[in-house]
């Protein structure tokens, strides 16, 4: 791969991970801590939204932030050719 | 049939099935010793890697804890889960592309340093060792518990089953016992809990009965909530406390998760890049399995505890808290001689005032282990003898499975990266496996020895792991692998005040007789790892830019791990 494909499929890794990471911050530490007391006055399935955030929703939303970057980064891949 | 034949049968089952595994799983190569060859399916490396992760801590004490800390519990919940996220997104598929044995390899070679990589060897040896010793401790608490006999014995046995299998199959041998292992503990863990949120909310998913209704119609987690005030204690589903420390503690376990060398090891095993990626969605996902069960497992025993004992007379509570006491894990203390019982905070001025006093309450009169919050289920919920069976195995697996992780750490330091690539890099290769088993053997019987006389600061070791691994191996391999102007001076010294910071600070609280509000920023020993890790990052830069760039050959190998094409299966160099 060309010195420059390979600054190109770096960055836009990078793009990826912090789009991922600041929603893995929102959920757990924004939604589940610093946000919870004004989310507990939303509720979901009949529990306080802050404190669902803090022991369900994080949870289930990390799982989905890790298939969608297999998801990103096996398109990203093999867009620039260097798939496993 | 009693209680006592189902769990010799069922325990006596599943260790049958751990040697017959291990048989059939012999490791015959270095490769295979170390990294099971580098050949494991990521859906079978993800149920490997929880069951690893999750130890008897996980499976036995977490709910309880929950349970008593309310909101709070949160984070251990997503403490020691968001740690996937990093790993899957900044570790593991680098790691894996680089293709060696162990951390401190990486260490190592990246840092092209034995200082590093012996610092490294250190602090492994260090967070794995310490956190081994717990997982054995929890064998011996099991069988002591449930199977009627010394607490010395089921240590030996615990031993005597790692031993078989983790020197006979090493890591090969251990990743399909950990299946299996996976495979009980969550089946152990679900069948109570099911039944639990169907006699309590009449749904099959816990995860759906914590919002659920009780049979009078009301709210679970509201009436949970109105019991904890009517009886003192802080509101469940919220905190008063400082949002400051619950943060730094998260983050802590969530750094120190992704810092663990018996995590990150299990990314090795996988045969490519996006597999090491695919791998940590699973793992996750089989470990989500029983953290969101956790929470609702909490309100269900939390409920039924405010709701079954306070001011019943002794003489009629119903049959299991009478075989509970027996263990020691519940005792009652008639304080004001009336018979009944009074469950309450006492810590509590205003409530003793206006509450307590008057009614002549004088003081809690029953104290809870949170160990009970899991044991006891299957009996609260009037399962059949078979379920409590079925807990112990589960307990058992989950603490195997751990210890024979961490020991496999333990004998790759020493015999790879303290051997083979220091000490004597000329032995060869049957002569390195012999003393990986040899090495494995030693450790599990250290391990063993230890869990038989553990040391007073066992239980406080936990904060220990995750702090280290948080303020030393977490950072040291992101910058490793996404920063190119990282060379070894910034990254041995940032290690080295990471670790220095940390260990002063746990030390001083935990053993000099630090105060808590001494705490920096309200921030208790758990969570300052978070803190070291910062530490870390300024020394490491700061030193790096005063010195130079590290060598061509290095900068080549950071480009060659960005790309995943090319991982060849785990080699030796």
């Amino acid at each position: 791969m060309s010195e420059r494909n390979a600054k190109k499929y770096w960055n836009q890794n990078i793009r990826y991970l912090l789009l991922l990471l600041i929603l893995w911050f929102a959920v757990s530490f924004g939604f589940g801590i610093l946000l919870a007391p004004s989310l507990n006055k939303f509720s979901i399935a009949g529990v306080k939204l802050g404190f669902w955030f803090a022991q369900q929703g994080s949870i289930y939303v990390f799982v989905i932030i890790i298939y969608l970057y297999v998801f990103l980064m096996n398109r990203l891949d093999k867009d620039y050719d260097v798939n496993d | 049939m009693d209680v006592q034949y189902w769990t010799f049968s069922i325990v006596g089952f599943t260790f049958l099935l751990y040697i017959y595994i291990a048989l059939k799983a012999r490791a015959s190569s270095t490769s295979e010793f170390y990294v099971a060859g580098g050949g494991v399916h990521p859906l079978i490396n993800g149920m490997a890697t929880a069951a690893d992760w999750m130890s008897a801590a996980s499976f036995i004490s977490m709910a309880g804890l929950i349970s008593f800390m309310g909101y709070q519990g949160a984070q251990y919940l997503m403490g020691w889960t968001g740690g996937y996220v990093l790993l899957a997104l900044l570790l593991a598929p680098y790691l894996r592309k680089f293709g060696k044995f162990t951390v401190p390899d990486f260490i190592g070679d990246r840092y092209y340093s034995d200082t590093a990589r012996i610092v490294a060897v250190v602090a492994a040896l260090f967070v794995s060792f310490t956190y081994v010793v717990g997982q054995m401790k929890g064998v011996g608490v099991a069988f002591s518990r449930f199977l009627e006999i010394d607490y010395e014995w089921g240590v030996i046995i615990g031993v005597l089953i790692v031993f078989f299998y983790a020197v006979l199959g090493g890591m090969k041998g251990i990743t399909y016992t950990q299946v299996a292992q996976y495979c009980v503990l969550i089946f152990a863990y679900l069948v109570p809990a099911i039944f639990i949120s169907l006699i309590m909310v009449g749904t099959p998913v816990p995860q759906l009965g914590l919002g659920g209704e009780l049979s009078n119609g009301n709210s679970l987690l509201h009436t949970l909530d109105q019991l904890s005030i009517d009886l003192g204690f802080q509101e469940y589903t919220t905190s008063k406390k400082s949002f400051t420390d619950l943060f730094f503690v998260t983050a802590a376990l969530m750094l120190g998760t992704a810092g663990l060398p018996h995590v990150i090891v299990r990314f090795f095993t996988v045969p490519k890049v996006s597999d090491a990626r695919k791998s940590a969605g699973w793992a996750l996902l089989f470990i989500a399995i029983l953290y969101t069960t956790a929470p609702a497992i909490a309100v269900f025993a939390r409920t039924n505890l405010l709701n079954s004992v306070n001011q019943i007379s002794y003489n009629e509570l119903p049959g299991w808290f009478n075989n509970w006491e027996q263990t020691g894990l519940l005792k009652y203390e008639d304080k004001n001689g009336d018979g009944k019982v009074q469950y309450y905070n006492d810590q509590n001025e205003s409530f003793n005032r206006e509450i307590a006093h008057p009614n002549g309450w004088q003081g809690n009169e029953l104290f809870v282990d949170q160990d009970i919050m899991v044991l006891a289920n299957p009996e609260i919920a009037q399962l059949p003898d078979w379920v409590i069976a079925l807990v112990v195995a589960g307990g058992l697996a989950a603490a195997l499975s751990t210890a024979a992780g961490l020991l496999l750490v333990i004998s790759s330091s020493i015999s790879h990266d303290f051997l083979k690539r220091w000490l004597k890099p000329n032995i060869t290769e049957k002569q390195e496996l012999l003393s990986a088993r040899i090495s494995i053997a030693a450790a599990v019987i250290i391990a063993g020895y230890a869990g038989l006389k553990p040391p007073g600061f066992v239980a406080q070791v936990v904060a220990f792991a995750f702090g280290l691994a948080a303020a030393s191996f977490f950072p040291a391999i992101v910058m490793g692998i996404f920063s190119k102007r990282m060379n070894m001076q910034g990254a041995v010294s940032g290690m080295i005040a990471g670790l220095v910071f940390t260990a002063s600070y746990i030390l001083y609280f935990k053993y000099f007789g630090g105060t808590p509000d001494q705490y920096l920023w309200g921030i208790s020993p758990e969570g300052i790892g978070t803190l070291g890790m910062i530490v870390n990052f300024i020394v490491s830069f700061g030193v790096a830019v005063v010195t130079p760039k590290p060598p061509p050959k290095v900068i080549e190998m950071i480009e060659e791990i960005r790309i995943p094409r090319g991982a060849n299966r785990a080699h030796e160099h």
